[in-house]
């Protein structure tokens, strides 16, 4: 026994100096990181002259957080989680979507007896809202990237494509002129967002194809590159193209959707007077609220029934081998452009909601970035899960809109503390760390389409990503 | 024709830049197989490195000489960056090797949304105004309406770009480095096999790179005389449609790509439309990959059933 303790020991110091050491040198790099990007900080001063604000306390803290986060990273028992056999219980996927989708319906009733009606306008807006969309466009993309395997890049041009069509149409004179000669002219702005959808959609479904068809031939990251092309072309030229556009200024005064015709305001005709209710704004953004809820299952519903479909089957198939594909007499050419197509009119669909829940757009909220952050949501969620794309929105966007509301923090860190401008930096983070953590996406377990007899659950690893 | 000299000078200038940068694509592309979509934002963040440092060379310890300020500048800008380049790998890409090929791109694109976005917080989000040097000119023609001048920092940008392209090309055909890297790239596992440190070779390509990166961000800071936390993305994408049109996994290629997208850049905005020069740049890249994917050097890509 005494010398077990005696030989065990040496052991345990060693480890702790072994930590230490690589914890030291953790620190180091962070010191030599940190040095010129945090420690100088570039102002402008009276003359407009750059001058250096050192800042090395801030240094000090990254360095020390580092140190400490290696050392007990390393010294953190390793926890190891074991494979779990591969038959999930098939009915447990059923359940949790199910109390998901109450909860999910019941969200605003809860919102309001938390906070009140004018704190539940604020939650239902951006969270409930704004968390929907991304939902939305996750399952639209998913289509694309985790049905049919093919790495999509810019499907922000389609929400952007989406969007401006509704934008343009509801707001040009001569569709104005026109329905006003023969309808009357309060039914155009009262009924523009329900005409305007599927042509939005239509549209985007049209680009999807016209964009599609160049890159048939290119795979993977090519693919990807080429649609990251595209996004930023169709960008560009909202920018450029002033006189239809407007540029920069984007377009405004965009006609709110009405419920079926009676619009959300106070007159005698509005919604609140037809029902014989108060007028409050609560029921637009109730309105909008259940209108992307009914969207975003729309979507979903769509892609469980296609993917049941030869069609679907064939997105699949095409994921898995497209060579094989081929032999067997699957035209992936048919096959590619649909997916694009339906992908992108799922996009259009979300961006003329977009562009009706704002009542403004401009370029601004078709960057790049936001392809990216569909992207990343789509593949943390696991690709291909319609489940795991919509945990991945919530925890992606849910996350860094929350950052919005923790004003506590300022009075821990100062009142120059601003919580909000470090959303993308915990963003890019956060998304670097899941894949880390979880390369195949929070998800681990697929529903396979067809199946032998029982309907065993596939793990995401024997599920192909795709080659093009 | 004076003009369109002047515009070819303003060209290959610009061009310079653009392949340093894509070498960095091209290398990591060529050993790995993966765009590494956060060189953009490494660019960036060595040219606010070469910012500061000139400020505190300048300004803080009050340096007379410019040119012992750039070279310093240049040399602690190349390690820093580095630095940067090879713990961003460590972290973010060397976890994902060997797993599913989404991963390491999406892990890429964490990186530059991080890149950016620390660097906007740490720096603020304006344009930063860099103090101007060597702005003076040699005027080569006397022509009275277009005077073709050559400026004493485009002389400087292609001087230093065309020997570090010589001391890159020395290193990758001629030293064991370069040899270890050309082994990874045609078969990774035959090389670890043979006892090639491939982690350490794949580490040391993205260091390179990087130090490359760090150049032209010095370059860039002052041939443009402003830096700003959104430069990354757009220089990025032009150094990356650089790689492809030379051929990906091409180094010469790069070089080749890099010096005619900066002359069409400068081209087309002189005679056709600036608004536009960066749908020209987008354009070629989607041109180039449908019709010609292994570009103008690149070797034709194998199908393997």
């Amino acid at each position: 026994m005494a010398v077990d303790a005696v030989e065990h020991r040496p052991k345990a110091t060693s480890k702790v100096a072994a930590a230490l050491k690589d914890a030291l040198g953790t620190a180091l790099l962070a010191l030599g990181l940190a040095v010129p990007i945090l420690a100088l900080r570039t102002e402008q001063d009276m003359s407009n002259e750059l001058v250096l604000q050192p800042r090395w306390t801030y240094v000090a803290i990254a360095v020390l957080a580092a140190f400490a986060a290696r050392f007990l990273y390393l010294m953190a028992p390793r926890i190891s989680f074991k494979r779990r056999s591969l038959s999930a219980p098939a009915g447990l996927g059923r359940v949790i979507s199910g109390v998901l989708l109450v909860l999910l319906l019941l969200y605003p009733a809860i919102a309001l007896a938390l906070v009140g009606k004018a704190g539940a306008i604020k939650w239902i807006d951006n969270f409930g809202i704004q968390i929907l969309i991304y939902v939305m466009l996750g399952w639209g993309l998913n289509i694309v990237v985790g049905l049919a395997g093919l790495l999509d890049l810019g499907y922000v041009a389609f929400y952007a494509v989406g969007a401006y069509a509704y934008a343009l149409l509801a707001t040009s004179d001569p569709v104005k002129e026109f329905m006003a000669a023969w309808l009357g002219p309060s039914f155009w702005p009262l009924w523009a967002f329900w005409i305007c959808l599927p042509v939005a959609g239509l549209m985007a479904a049209f680009w999807g194809i016209l964009l599609g068809f160049p890159v048939l031939r290119l795979r993977g990251d090519y693919l990807a590159i080429v649609t990251l092309a595209f996004g930023e072309i169709i960008r560009l030229v909202l920018i450029n193209w002033v006189p239809v556009t407007g540029g920069y200024a984007g377009l405004s005064s965009i006609p709110r959707p009405s419920f079926f015709g009676l619009p959300f305001n106070a007159s005698d005709e509005g919604f609140a007077a037809f029902f014989g209710l108060e007028f409050t704004p609560l029921y637009r953004t109730l309105f909008l609220f259940y209108l992307i809820v009914g969207l975003a299952l729309l979507t979903n519903w769509v892609t469980l029934r296609l993917r049941r479909l030869p069609v679907g089957r064939a997105w699949e198939a095409l994921r898995e081998d497209e060579i094989a594909c081929r032999s067997l007499g699957i035209n992936t050419t048919n096959t590619k452009l649909t997916a694009f197509a339906i992908g992108a009119g799922f996009g259009g669909f979300a961006g003329s909601f977009f562009a009706a829940r704002q009542g403004f757009i401009s370029p601004e909220s078709f960057t790049f970035m936001e392809s990216a952050v569909v992207l990343s949501i789509v593949v943390l969620g696991g690709m291909g899960s319609q489940i795991g794309v919509a945990i991945a929105a919530f925890a992606m966007i849910g996350g860094t809109e929350i950052l919005r509301e923790l004003d506590w923090l300022k009075r821990i860190f100062g009142a120059d503390f601003e919580p909000t401008q470090y959303r993308m930096l915990l963003f890019g983070l956060a998304m670097v760390l899941l894949m880390i953590w979880r390369p195949r996406g929070l998800v681990s377990f697929r529903a396979p389409s067809i199946f032998l007899r029982e309907r065993r659950m596939v793990r995401s690893d024997m599920v192909k990503e795709g080659h093009g | 024709m004076e003009y369109f000299l002047q515009q070819l000078i303003n060209g290959v200038t610009l061009g310079s830049i653009y392949g340093l940068i894509a070498i960095g694509y091209t290398m990591v592309f060529g050993i790995i197989g993966m765009v590494n979509f956060a060189h953009g934002d490494v660019f960036m963040v060595s040219t606010f490195i070469a910012l500061i440092f000139l400020l505190v060379l300048t300004q803080t310890l009050g340096l007379g000489s410019l040119a012992v300020a750039l070279f310093i500048v240049l040399i602690l800008g190349m390690l820093l960056t580095s630095l940067w380049a090879w713990a961003i790998e460590r972290l973010a890409y060397r976890p994902l090797r060997g797993s599913f090929r989404l991963a390491p791109l999406i892990s890429a694109i964490g990186m530059s949304i991080f890149l950016s976005n620390l660097v906007q917080v740490t720096q603020g989000p304006r344009n930063k105004p860099v103090p101007s040097i060597l702005g003076e000119v040699i005027t080569l023609s006397g022509g009275d309406v277009y005077p073709v001048t050559l400026s004493y920092k485009q002389i400087m940008i292609m001087v230093v770009t065309a020997v570090l392209l010589f001391a890159f090309w020395y290193v990758v055909q001629r030293t064991a480095l370069g040899r270890a890297q050309r082994a990874c790239e045609q078969d990774r596992r035959m090389a670890a096999l043979l006892g090639v440190d491939v982690d350490r070779t794949i580490s040391l390509t993205f260091v390179m790179g990087a130090a490359l990166a760090a150049v032209a961000g010095l370059m860039f800071m002052i041939y443009y005389g402003v830096v700003n936390f959104n430069d990354g993305f757009v220089p990025g994408v032009k150094a990356f449609t650089a790689a492809v049109l030379g051929g990906i996994g091409s180094l010469p290629g790069a070089v080749l790509g890099g010096l005619l997208i900066g002359l069409i850049e400068t081209l087309w905005s002189a005679y056709f439309s600036i608004d536009y020069k960066d749908v020209a740049t987008f354009s070629i890249l989607a041109i180039t990959l449908v019709f010609l994917p292994s570009g103008l050097l690149g070797k034709p890509d194998v199908e393997k059933v």
